[in-house]
């Protein structure tokens, strides 16, 4: 099962580094991990995906609860959220392609933020596998680069995850 | 007043009552070392290498219940210590340990005897701390002895700079200590609590299963209580042994893999498990398919909550200091409390099981190990502060002295790592100067710490090291023998030193006890003549001796090899 843990930390040198360990130690899967401060700077909010089955997400929760600067875990995923991923992909833009590479970033929703005579750069925001669709959407000869962030997400409604 | 970095490590000390350090200085700490050289407060024992440091406060720890602390310097001195630390960690021991780094202006830069401490140590520490400035370092080693004595208790390691420890600064050490991040539950929930009782007061073939917690928790008296009110039969883990006391009527004995046949039939066929302080690891419950076949409802209390349903699922779980909890159950059971009267016909089953007499074994014309155990226990009246290395010496050891007192059976369980028993003596004579210390080893083991024989001279710890030598690194010879098809590919150890005259060179006293009417009358002139003298008796015992019962890996717990099916 696949399961979006969100995680508030204590901005500390080396915090990321003890999320990480446990997870490589115990055999944890990440899929995805992205990390910034909050709007309180002595605290780091990290969003990790990862799967396993209910005994093994109670036994991640249970042991990043262990880790001594996190403050708080939730399993996202258990209850009604937004999730979202940010992708940057730079494509090849010539002759008809051209044309093509901007309908489907019209279709997407997405944004040119970069234009050469040959490329573009297209910012594309949603959910992981909307992200994916698109990239099967368009020909794979013409993608040059792809840059993901991995998956954020947040609580809906009255679900806060604050100290 | 502004005092130096290196002050302020010592000051703090002092402030959290720290009477001795085990360590060993270099570079990085002459700091330190100076300031702790201007006083006379925090006692310094010098080791011969940092392993042993660590291994010392580690016991000093397990024996008193105070957080031992070790000093060494960076580099080479903090990797050598790593080994002590993983021990401490999985034995959830609190220590602290502060370590020399090189200045912070060097940090990354590949200086002279420096590594990155809290990198190598971050898998097997509570928590970890590196100081950037002198003004957070006061307060960092509060969290360190706050952090490593409360839940569930673990080693923390503190590095320290060099340049922070040459910065003046004014020293205030906190009183107390609030962290958003830390706060670890003591009081267990008392729905859940009041869900066991009713369990307890069900169970019809129950068993009470303790580990390390009920000694780190201190509550060896109240787990007694509340065993004699309910009259359930007592196992110990190889960590919990002294948590009850072994002569007790309804102590059946360790269990687990090398555990009595009473205590692992009835941990198998009971139908309500009162698990207090253990976790159920696989050495204790064997193959978990096999354990799971019965179906029975666990009562599991634990301060840390990651360790119930880790292993086994759990019905009732508890989370909460064991000491508090027991009181908590106590009291909610009430004067007419009654156990259930099947009780008693388990007990006959119990009985019938502990009558094959498991530990039994046979004398030869050689020693055998289990009957030096014996005499250790008789000489010593049960008395003996018994540490050990690991291997068949520290099953024999486990199985054969009846620990009636917590804190008396100090040993590596979780790592199980070789070497740490004369390291460990010396920690348990800081911490009771008087008392009697055995170290139960082999002659594989001691060699891996053997150079602390100097320590022990220079302080004149009075150790009685009982070396089981067999000549062989027995434990591994055993699974070779029974497994291997006694293919003893690398287990026989040639060129053994003559560990009388080894003893003797170092300026302790040697014995060598070949036969075993030798072996009391050595014990005692061990302990009664030599009563301050370290004593090195080399047992030259039967190397065919193996452990039993055996429960073989991927076995399960009812699956025993005994003595008498050889």
């Amino acid at each position: 099962m696949r399961h979006i843990i969100s995680i508030l930390i204590e901005n500390e040198s080396g915090a990321l580094s003890r999320v990480a360990g446990l997870f490589s130690a115990r055999g944890y899967n990440i899929e995805s991990l992205t990390v910034a401060p909050t709007e309180d700077p002595s605290l780091s909010r990290m969003t990790i995906l990862t799967s396993g089955s209910d005994e093994v997400l109670e036994q991640i929760t249970k042991q990043l609860n262990k880790l001594i600067d996190v403050v708080k875990v939730v399993d996202l995923s258990e209850a009604a959220h937004v999730e979202r991923e940010l992708m940057l992909i730079k494509v090849r833009a010539t002759g008809k392609d051209r044309e093509e590479m901007k309908r489907m970033a019209d279709i997407f929703r997405g944004r040119i933020i970069d234009v050469t005579e040959a490329t573009y750069v297209i910012e594309l925001t949603g959910a992981g596998a909307k992200l994916d669709s698109f990239i099967a959407g368009i020909d794979a000869g013409l993608i040059l680069e792809t840059v993901r962030t991995g998956v954020c997400g947040i609580g809906r409604g009255d679900r806060i995850l604050k100290v | 007043m502004m005092i130096s970095g290196a002050e302020i490590v010592i000051r703090c000390l002092q402030e959290e009552k720290v009477d001795c350090v085990f360590g060993y200085p270099g570079g990085s700490v002459l700091h330190i070392y100076d300031a702790l050289f201007k006083q006379d407060q925090v006692k310094h024992i010098l080791v011969r290498h940092e392993q042993a440091a660590v291994h010392a406060a580690d016991a000093f720890s397990r024996s008193s219940q105070k957080v031992g602390v070790a000093l060494v310097t960076s580099g080479p001195g903090v990797t050598n210590t790593v080994t002590g630390i993983a021990t401490a960690y999985m034995d959830s021991i609190p220590m602290v340990v502060l370590t020399g780094q090189v200045p912070s202006f060097y940090i990354g830069q590949d200086a002279f005897q420096e590594c990155d401490t809290v990198g190598i140590t971050r898998p097997c520490v509570k928590h970890n701390f590196l100081v950037k400035d002198v003004k957070d370092l006061a307060l960092t080693i509060k969290k360190a002895f706050h952090i490593a004595a409360t839940g569930r208790p673990g080693p923390v390691v503190v590095d320290i700079p060099k340049d922070i420890t040459a910065q003046m600064c004014e020293f205030e050490y906190p009183k107390s200590i609030q962290m958003r991040s830390y706060n670890p539950v003591v009081k267990g929930h008392l729905g859940q609590i009041k869900k066991a009782v009713q369990i307890l007061k069900e169970a019809k073939r129950p068993i009470i299963y303790t580990g390390g917690g009920v000694i780190l928790s201190d509550a060896a008296q109240k787990l007694t209580e509340l065993a004699h009110k309910l009259n359930f039969p007592v196992t110990n883990t190889l960590m919990g042994l002294g948590g009850y006391p072994a002569t007790d009527r309804q102590f059946v004995g360790m269990l687990g893999m090398h555990g009595t046949f009473e205590a692992n039939n009835a941990m198998h066929y009971s139908d309500v498990i009162l698990a207090i302080g253990a976790r159920f690891d696989d050495r204790v419950i064997g193959n978990p398919e096999h354990f799971g076949e019965e179906k029975r409802r666990v009562i599991h209390i634990d301060i840390d909550p990651s360790s119930i349903s880790k292993r086994v699922k759990v019905d009732v779980p508890i989370v909460g200091n064991v000491n508090d909890v027991l009181d908590e159950i106590l009291k909610l059971m009430d004067a007419d409390f009654k156990t259930d009267p099947d009780v008693a016909n388990w007990w006959k089953q119990i009985d019938e099981w502990r009558s094959r007499d498991s530990l039994r074994y046979t004398q030869s014309e050689h020693i055998m190990p289990q009957f030096v155990m014996e005499k250790l226990y008789e000489v010593t009246n049960g008395e003996a502060f018994v540490t050990s290395d690991v291997g068949q010496h520290q099953m024999f050891a486990a199985q054969y002295y009846k620990f009636d007192k917590p804190r008396r059976w100090i040993n590596s369980g979780g790592l199980g790592t070789m070497g740490v028993g004369l390291p460990y003596g010396m920690g348990v004579l800081m911490a009771h100067p008087d008392a009697q210390v055995a170290c139960v080893t082999g002659e594989g083991s001691i060699q891996m710490c053997i150079q602390e024989l100097s320590t022990c001279k220079q302080y004149g710890f009075p150790i009685k090291i009982i070396n089981l030598n067999n000549g062989m690194l027995g434990m591994v010879r055993q699974w070779q023998e029974m497994f291997y098809s006694k293919r003893y590919s690398q287990s026989y150890v040639t060129s053994l030193p003559d560990f009388v005259k080894l003893a003797e060179a170092y300026g302790h006293v040697g014995m060598k006890i070949e036969k075993p009417e030798d072996v009391e009358p050595a014990l005692r002139k061990a302990f009664t003549e030599h009563k301050n003298d370290l004593v090195f008796m080399d047992f030259i015992i039967d190397p065919g001796a193996n452990v039993f019962p055996m429960v073989a890996a991927g076995k399960g717990l009812t699956e025993m090899i005994l003595a008498e099916d050889l």
